[in-house]
């Protein structure tokens, strides 16, 4: 059989008038649906005024908050007068409080700063040469302003009085009258196990270890073990304990809410289901007491919760449980209904008591179910709670959003994503290993 | 004594043939051994539990028992001067209590939208709400929908392009809301624009996880008859699986328009504007009246949206989809 005929065409066309010439408004329903959407999105460009917030967006702060994560810089203020060439850092610099950094170099009058291979800035009293990739700027410093010889590079601009040299992701320097004022990038995170105010601060992993094990007592009323680990709990710039703390906060929140839930949404959702409970005013009282629970947003209850018992993990904990109970208990008698008959009808016939008809003709079906639906809860609990915990609901949501706030820790924020990042992923595989456990193979 | 020799409880053993002894010992064995193990369990989460709520009682800042006694004076807060309030706050209309002072300034909030014809303050924010809750919906499900051929098993041979499309779908969803909504409100202002990037980029991450795995449970025998005919990937792909998933995916992204409308008031709260800034400032300062009627516009307009949704669904796919009972985050 090679090819189709005409009048084969004309007949399967006969045959399938849907299919060749469906009505209009089936052919068409895609485009509609397609232009309906494109006018919405529209609408919403219009209502929000989308377009001038993004116009009038401060895009360049996101490149350097996003270098924030990650690195963090040293400010550091050369100042020349005709005594001498000083050097001088702020008070809580993260180098501590005399600091030596082995990228200047001072000899006398002439200070050199290296910004990496290639790129390096020499004082010298009143001269400033710059040099990045090769090329050079000598910049002098007048007291009108400091005054580039020849051609500015691309890397350096000049304002008013003031030159900018621009080193990339290395830092940046001013040269203003009288001084430059520097700022030295480095990749990774300062001080993150001990602060400057540590006696184990700026000291290799193998010293801190010999002076915990074998040196003499720090302080003598502890040990310098316990000094050690108190350093790193109060770390005044990171807050290990306080992060590690609100962290198992949202945790518990999302544990106990879960489990709670789960343990009183069981029993309700026997009182539920219509054939396990055959009282239709029962069956309706419960459902709409979950719906209502559900309805009631999570939000609405962390707020409630936080005005009665204060802010904290209590708030976030009662949160879930009202909210879960409400959709568990949806599930659950959900469930419920769709189950085998056969096994209780089995267990009645022998004369077991009520009780016993739900303990062994309806628990075993339903129990993988409901436990791997619980899990399912617990896992994205987790990631609600440190939501709700912004509002006040205790957990490291504030915390975060507080950190992310000020604009200037974002540091602080990567370390709490990557914790909130780690347990989430933790809890996923557990959840998910139990799960593929209680459930077979079979999903 | 050995194990075999130990005597059976409960049964009378002289009943028993041999080899009948030996599979009720063998059964009670497992019996017990399971049934150790629950009591662990069980001891293991009790003990985990009680610590849990003694760690959150003393970390919180108002103690259980202490606050216990007072749980309702708050909810006593809430009552509202006379029931007409609620309604006069709901669609600003001027109260008779009117002092000059915010609880009571109903008509401030008013949007006008032609000549006296005004939106009561509240139905503008709900709208804002879900204005986020949609447009997070729709341009998640578009970035979900391009994503996920990319990491479905029955359609990309090359491991290393699934597995990059799946990380970085987990990675979108693991990522919390409220450090995207911080870190754009950082660049955009407080506002719901950082707030929609939010709710957004959370919702590609997981509508796209609920995609591919529709998509690998997809009928290939489309698309092997595309295949025998010389089709390409992109015809193979928009001819065979996008038909017979259009529907699950239609499904799944009302499902999580459901969960978005909670999510963008959440987030909301927390500086993204819309209803829920306007529900956590007015508990806040307690407005009681003002409080009552956003609770009620809220929950009115999510069960509106629930019922919507759930209907829609079961036009789309019959009861297939409510498999996970709405809950996927």
């Amino acid at each position: 059989m090679n090819g189709v005929s005409s009048l084969n065409i004309a007949e399967f066309e006969a045959r399938y008038p849907d299919v060749f010439n469906p009505p209009a408004l089936k052919r068409f329903l895609p485009l509609l649906i397609g232009a309906a959407t494109i006018l919405y999105l529209v609408y919403c460009w219009w209502f929000f005024s989308i377009g001038t917030v993004l116009a009038t967006g401060q895009w360049q702060r996101a490149e350097i908050y996003a270098r924030d994560w990650v690195s963090y810089a040293i400010r550091s203020t050369v100042r020349m007068s005709p005594e001498g060439t000083t050097i001088s850092y702020p008070r809580f610099s993260e180098l501590g409080d005399n600091p030596k950094p082995d990228w200047v170099v001072q000899n006398g009058r002439d200070v050199t700063i290296t910004f990496g291979t290639g790129k390096s800035l020499r004082i010298n009293g009143q001269r400033v040469i710059a040099m990045r990739g090769g090329e050079e700027l000598t910049v002098l410093i007048e007291p009108d302003g400091a005054k580039p010889q020849g051609r500015l590079p691309t890397w350096a601009t000049l304002k008013e009085d003031q030159v900018t040299v621009n080193f990339g992701f290395a830092g940046t320097a001013d040269i203003i009258p009288e001084r430059v004022v520097i700022s030295r990038r480095f990749l990774g995170w300062a001080n993150f196990v001990f602060d400057t105010a540590s006696p184990f601060w700026n000291r290799s992993a193998g010293e801190v270890a010999s002076m915990i094990f074998s040196g003499e007592r720090i302080r003598p009323e502890i040990s310098n073990a316990a000094l050690a680990f108190d350093n790193i709990w109060y770390n005044s710039s990171w807050q290990h304990g306080d992060v590690w703390t609100k962290l198992l906060q949202t945790i518990v929140m999302a544990f106990v809410g879960t489990l709670l839930a789960t343990l009183i949404s069981l029993p309700l959702a026997f009182i539920a289901a219509r054939n396990i409970t055959p009282n239709f005013f029962a069956n309706q009282m419960t459902k709409r007491f979950f719906d209502f629970l559900r309805s009631v947003d999570m939000l609405i209850w962390a707020l409630f919760f936080t005005r009665a018992f204060g802010p904290g993990p209590l708030a976030g904990i009662s949160a879930i449980f009202f909210t879960d109970t409400g959709t568990l208990g949806k599930v659950y008698s959900e469930t419920l209904e769709n189950i085998d008959d056969k096994q209780r009808e089995g267990v009645k016939s022998v004369g077991a008591s009520p009780m016993n008809v739900q303990r062994y003709g309806v628990i075993p079906q339903v129990l993988p179910v409901f436990a791997s639906q619980a899990l399912y809860f617990w896992e994205s609990n987790t990631r609600s709670a440190t939501i709700i915990g912004a509002v006040g609901a205790g957990g490291i949501g504030l915390k975060l959003w507080e950190a992310m706030r000020t604009n200037t820790n974002w540091h602080n924020v990567a370390y709490m994503v990557l914790l909130i990042l780690a347990v989430v992923f933790i809890f996923d595989s557990i959840s998910n290993a139990l799960r593929s456990r209680l459930m077979g193979k079979q999903q | 004594m050995l194990w075999k020799d130990k005597p059976l409880s409960r049964v009378n053993s002289t009943l028993l043939s041999p080899d009948g002894i030996l599979i009720e010992r063998h059964w009670q064995e497992l019996a017990g051994r399971r049934r150790a193990y629950s009591w662990l369990i069980g001891i293991g989460l009790l003990i985990a539990v009680s610590g849990s709520l003694w760690f959150a009682n003393d970390s919180n800042a108002g103690k259980f028992f202490d606050r216990i006694p007072h749980f309702f004076d708050f909810a006593g807060d809430l009552v509202p001067r006379d029931g007409w309030e609620v309604w006069r706050a709901l669609f600003d209309l001027p109260s008779p209590y009117f002092d000059g002072s915010l609880k009571f300034d109903y008509p401030e909030g008013r949007v006008y939208l032609f000549g006296p014809l005004y939106m009561p303050e509240y139905f503008y924010k709900m709208l804002q709400t879900l204005n986020i809750a949609i447009i997070a919906t729709l341009t998640g499900a578009f970035f979900g929908f391009l994503l996920c051929f990319l990491a479905a098993r029955n359609l990309v041979k090359s491991k290393m392009i699934r597995f990059v499309a799946r990380r970085y779908m987990e990675i979108l969803r693991a990522f919390p809301e409220i450090v995207i909504a911080g870190f754009f409100a950082a660049i955009l202002s407080l506002g719901p624009i950082p707030a929609m990037f939010a709710v957004g980029i959370h919702t590609i991450g997981a509508l796209g996880k609920l995609f591919f795995e529709v998509v690998e449970n997809a009928d290939m025998k489309a698309d092997e008859g595309l295949r025998a005919v010389g089709a390409n990937w992109f015809e193979r792909v928009g001819f065979g699986i996008v038909p017979q998933v259009m529907p699950n995916f239609m499904s799944y992204a009302l499902l999580r328009l459901e969960i978005n409308v909670r999510a963008s008031t959440i987030i909301g709260a927390v500086g993204g504007g819309g209803i829920g800034e306007e529900l956590r400032l007015s508990i806040g300062r307690g407005h009681q009246a003002k409080t009552l009627a956003i609770i009620v516009l809220l929950l009115a307009t999510i069960i509106a949206v629930d019922q919507f949704s759930a209907w829609l669904r079961r036009r789309l796919v019959g009861n297939q989809a409510f498999a996970f009972g709405g809950k996927q985050s």
